[in-house]
């Protein structure tokens, strides 16, 4: 961070190195595991979000999970690399767009006589109520899943300097 | 002062002791909690949202409208956090140029 300069400058004068939040980690071995393990917590945390109507889980812990993903690509590979899979716009607008989405879900049974959210009263041929709220809860969570992945990834860019 | 915040914290705390004690049984079948609304949720959470884990089923169908404020709560949390230190870190640069 800008307000660390002035210390970073004198730590790197001392011992011949600079390090930052923001540096890649100088270890083959973290940036090797870091790369098989991304790909499956997303994948466990795609099953927390999608398996919320049988077992614990959904939209806030799966949302977490892709949060804690996005930022172990961070402190392992570094700005550039990480910043090249996850660009650090995409927080604030995963969090925006979840948001808006899961309001446009809850504002659309409105138009066909149902209150907030019952997605039971949208006419979806070949759908019966019971199916439809079976899948308005689905969609509801992954809504709330992006919105809390783009959130705490937006809030680490912000801490660590990144998203400028 | 500290004296009086004390004496203020003894006196709430001994008057919600006191009401602690007006308050139902945990898990009695009698009371409010477990007689207006929890009884339909648990009884027709299967049945009207095929959703066998009943509190996804409150959170996301039966109670979806307090779900949703929660979600814009944490959107409202990230944004100001967004703003406050994206802010802050111009302000810094800003100062840093100003002085160069």
């Amino acid at each position: 961070m800008r307000r660390d300069f002035d210390t970073g400058l004198v730590e790197a004068v001392r011992t011949g190195t600079s390090r930052e939040m923001s540096d890649p980690y100088e270890s083959i071995f973290v940036h090797v595991v870091t790369k098989a393990m991304v790909p499956m917590i997303q994948i466990f945390a795609f099953y927390v979000i999608t398996h919320g109507h049988y077992s614990p889980g959904g939209g806030f812990q799966g949302g977490v999970m892709l949060a804690a993903s996005t930022i172990l690509l961070r402190l392992a590979l570094g700005r550039d690399e990480s910043f090249r899979r996850f660009p650090p716009d995409w927080g604030a607008l995963l969090a925006g767009g979840g948001t808006l989405l899961f309001a446009i879900l809850g504002v659309i049974p409105l138009f066909f006589g149902g209150n907030f959210l019952d997605y039971h009263y949208v006419p979806i041929p070949g759908v019966d109520p019971v199916g439809l709220r079976y899948w308005g809860i689905l969609l509801a969570e992954v809504f709330i899943g992006f919105l809390v992945w783009g959130a705490l990834v937006a809030i680490y860019d912000a801490l660590s300097g990144g998203g400028r | 002062m500290r004296i009086l915040s004390l004496g203020l914290l003894a006196l709430l705390g001994s008057m919600l002791a006191f009401a602690a004690g007006d308050l139902p049984a945990r898990g009695d079948p009698g009371s409010p909690a477990n007689t207006h609304v929890s009884t339909v949720y648990i009884e027709g959470a299967l049945e009207d949202s095929n959703t066998p884990n009943m509190v996804t089923a409150v959170l996301a169908d039966y109670r979806g409208f307090d779900t949703f404020g929660e979600a814009v709560v944490v959107f409202a949390a990230a944004l100001s956090c967004l703003f406050i230190l994206v802010r802050r870190r111009r302000e810094d640069e800003e100062h840093e140029e100003r002085t160069e």
